[in-house]
């Protein structure tokens, strides 16, 4: 690790850590429903959409109402994003002339929008017209992630209600996060991006003429655009010229915003944030990069807020800090290092005067190994799943760090709302074992954990490591999850594991070797996201709906207290055991044993 | 169930509406009045001709120029259409003998250069449109762009200088020399 790297990390942390009070106080100012600004402005817009929409935001909904609104609109969203994908070539906007999106394909798409997951099995700008991009995508960015902040809000209702049978209005929470929090965030940052020099337009893709023509060797393909194939069985290829450079453009910057905002993490072009329309600049990288945890860190103190105990919120973002800040490290060393196969054949990846060196194959130079590394960890921490550099071609433990954060569960920081309702079901659990220790009822924020809390607790992190561990398997056993494989060995191994632990957590980051556009990848990898999503955010409420039906209890002499750095390390100590006694055995299979094998 | 059927219709339509039609279009009428150049594509303009764009790398492979990092984006290099990296893996025997024989181009570009070459130069990006190498990629060519050109390697240095950024802000990034401008600024000194 260079002193640089270190400081990098410093000021990202800093930065978030100085933004966390000031946003979260405004975030619980906006869900308790007090004046938080920008009410003059917004209220009247806020009234008509729910006259339009013909709801009272004052009428009370119980946990199966939130839950059956939740999934009305969500599936409503997924119907529509699938047809406006398959329909987008007999509509306007769509200057490239892309076709229709096949039907396997669209499904993926629109599971993983709606879903928050926005896995990338599509092209950005080889297959989706401005107009898919910005009714489809970007709507889809911003309500699925109000979605998520709406059951959040939900759950902390519950904790705080007494002996209540309602948590709120799902389409007032849904509105106010919305309209009072992503959409302002998103319109500073998208304007902020653009300065940088992330593109904004309509305007059709550009020509542009190159300085040095060059050669290539083109692929030679037949009438039907198969690959003919010489003696040898192999593609055959004819001299080309290039003199020419279609540069693909399109209106990027509205959509990057929130999709690093609302950890959705799509991206508009189909190298995502390493593009450099995407992200231009370290400065734009940064604030990128902040923008992917900075709701959930601020939603710590939002909760902490709206519980009446600002401590309660401290403690569960001070876990997530540091579980985060234990493997950033891991990471930046296992990059820098670069690749001693490479250093064999006369390659220079030390730190010195004029280069940062590393492990660069897949990373942007201005980048470099600090910004793509910490990146790989926020992103994969938040359940973001954007990225600034190609993971598949990350070492062996340098791969390790995302996909490990993934296998927490998104809880380490995680989605906007979900991973904070999560790492809630986390505390829970640690209670509970806690409980067990000094043989006392359990006890969180004066409500008594009791069996069917657990049954929702234990259904939480059950589900995520079948679905995971699961379809990783059927993948690995059959032909057609094999023939997707790019790279061989160990390493192929983790690209299937690493699809579906992104899938099955709603991250949407990729080993993008894999080709995980086919019917097998898109169907499968869609049903793990609709799971992972809904099984677990339809208990939370069902946990939530029966937490407010309790009393709240005083607090007594056996009451373990939530906020003292003990219940930090008892967290930590919960999040890691369960991810670690899940998910070892497989990565034992893939990065662990490629990292022996290349480092002999 | 039927009950949340209306709202649910009329609150997406809504949404898309404001965020799907006027959040994007006000971003970009924000864009075009504050940023234009930046909004378009910062692209480079040299006698009323599009020549390239500040943020996109173009791909050079004669003696005389500075080379760009490898790009793995099909069917050719910088392809600024369809955007894409190797996702090779580490230990991929395809990624050591694609390096390996860039390897041996840039040593038969510059015969009697034994050094070891900077990692950036034989290693593909991200996005397969990086437009930067690093200051010690760039010093890497000075002597076979100088013998090409027929120019002094110290004037070269002093070129490769003006064309390489600091970190931003004093921390973040890396530093880096923007090839294109690089190559643009060759040529024109003639």
């Amino acid at each position: 690790m260079t002193t640089n790297a270190i400081l990098q990390v410093i000021v990202f942390f800093a930065a978030l850590l100085a933004l966390v009070k000031p946003l979260g106080w405004y975030m619980a100012r906006v869900y308790e429903g007090k004046p938080c600004g920008l009410d003059p402005l917004l209220g009247p817009l806020e009234r008509a959409m729910y006259r339009l929409c013909g709801v009272r935001p004052t009428d009370e909904m119980d946990w199966k109402h939130y839950g059956v609104a939740m999934l009305c609109f969500n599936a409503a969203g997924l119907f529509f994003l699938y047809g406006l994908q398959r329909l987008q070539s007999l509509l306007p906007l769509n200057p490239a002339n892309l076709g229709g999106v096949v039907p396997d394909l669209a499904f993926n798409t629109a599971v993983s929008f709606a879903t928050n997951t926005n896995w990338q099995a599509y092209g950005g700008e080889t297959t989706l017209s401005y107009l898919t991009q910005m009714l489809g995508l970007t709507v889809q960015n911003f309500v699925s992630a109000a979605t998520g902040m709406a059951v959040l809000v939900a759950l902390i209702r519950g904790l705080n209600r007494s002996t209540s049978t309602t948590l709120g209005n799902f389409w007032s929470d849904l509105v106010r996060s919305t309209l009072y929090i992503l959409l302002p965030l998103a319109l500073l940052l998208s304007v902020l991006l653009v300065s940088q020099g992330v593109v904004q337009t309509l305007d059709s893709y550009r020509t542009v003429t190159l300085l040095q023509p060059a050669g290539y060797d083109k692929t030679v393909t037949d009438a039907t655009g198969q690959t003919v194939l010489d003696e040898q069985g192999k593609p055959k290829t004819e001299p080309a010229a290039i003199i020419e450079q279609i540069i693909a453009v399109g209106p990027a910057a509205s959509q990057i915003a929130i999709k690093e905002l609302g950890t959705n993490g799509g991206g508009f072009f189909n190298t995502n944030s390493a593009h450099p329309f995407e992200n231009p600049t370290p400065l734009s990288n940064f604030l990128e990069a902040l923008a992917i945890v900075l709701i959930p860190a601020a939603f710590c103190y939002t909760f902490g807020k709206m519980v009446g105990d600002t401590r309660q919120g401290w403690v569960i973002l001070a876990a997530m800090t540091i579980l985060l800040l234990c493997f950033i490290p891991i990471g930046l060393w296992a990059e820098q290092s670069g690749n001693p196969l490479l250093s064999d054949i006369g390659v220079d990846q030390q730190f010195e005067a004029g280069q940062a060196g590393g492990n660069m194959e897949g990373k942007e130079l201005r980048f470099g190994i600090a910004q793509s590394s910490l990146w790989s960890a926020v992103t994969t921490a938040a359940s973001n799943g954007s990225v600034n550099s190609m993971h598949d071609s990350y070492t062996p433990l340098g791969g390790l760090v995302p996909l490990f954060l993934m296998q927490f569960g998104e809880v380490v920081f995680g989605g906007v709302g979900s991973g904070l309702y999560g790492m809630i079901v986390f505390a829970i659990i640690a209670v509970f074992v806690s409980g067990l220790m000094v043989g006392r009822t359990p006890e969180y924020l004066g409500k008594k954990i009791e069996p069917y809390e657990m049954k929702m607790a234990a259904l939480l992190i059950l589900i995520m490591p079948i679905v995971v561990l699961g379809l990783t398997a059927l993948a690995i056993s059959t032909e057609n999850g094999r023939s997707a494989i790019l790279n061989p060995g160990p390493h192929g191994f983790s690209e299937v594991l690493y699809v579906y632990t992104s899938q099955g957590n709603n991250n949407g980051s990729a080993f993008a070797g894999l080709n995980a556009n086919t019917p097998f990848y898109n169907l499968t990898g869609g049903i793990a996201m609709l799971i992972s999503r809904f099984w677990l955010a339809i208990p939370i409420l069902a946990l939530a709906g029966s937490l407010a039906r309790k009393k709240l209890v005083p607090i007594g002499p056996g009451t373990l207290p939530t906020h003292t750095p003990l219940f930090v390390v008892l967290l930590i100590g919960v999040v890691v055991m369960v991810g670690a006694l899940t998910f070892l055995p497989a990565l034992a299979l893939g990065p662990i044993v490629e990292q022996l094998m290349m480092r002999g | 169930m039927k009950e949340h059927l209306r709202p649910a219709l009329t609150m997406l339509l809504l949404m898309t509406v404001l965020t799907g039609v006027v959040y994007p279009l006000t971003v970009t009428g924000l864009a075009q009045l504050f940023f234009q150049e930046q909004a378009n594509g910062s692209v480079i303009v040299r006698e009323d001709k599009v020549i390239g764009s500040n943020l996109i790398g173009q791909y050079f492979d004669k003696p005389e120029y500075f080379w760009t990092r490898p790009s793995a984006t099909t069917p050719f290099p910088y392809n600024a259409a369809a955007s894409g990296g190797s996702n090779l893996g580490p230990a991929n025997p395809v990624l050591i003998e694609a390096v390996k024989a860039r390897v041996i181009a840039l040593r038969a570009a510059d015969p009697g250069n034994d050094v070891a070459i900077p990692v950036d130069l034989v290693t593909s990006s991200g996005s397969g449109l990086d437009p930067h190498i690093s200051p010690a990629a760039a010093f890497y060519q000075l002597r076979r762009v100088a013998r090409a050109r027929g120019i002094e390697e110290s004037v070269l240095r002093d070129l490769v200088a003006q064309h390489t950024q600091g970190r931003q802000l004093g921390v973040l990034g890396e530093p880096r020399v923007h090839v294109l401008l690089l190559n643009l600024a060759l040529d024109e000194r003639r």
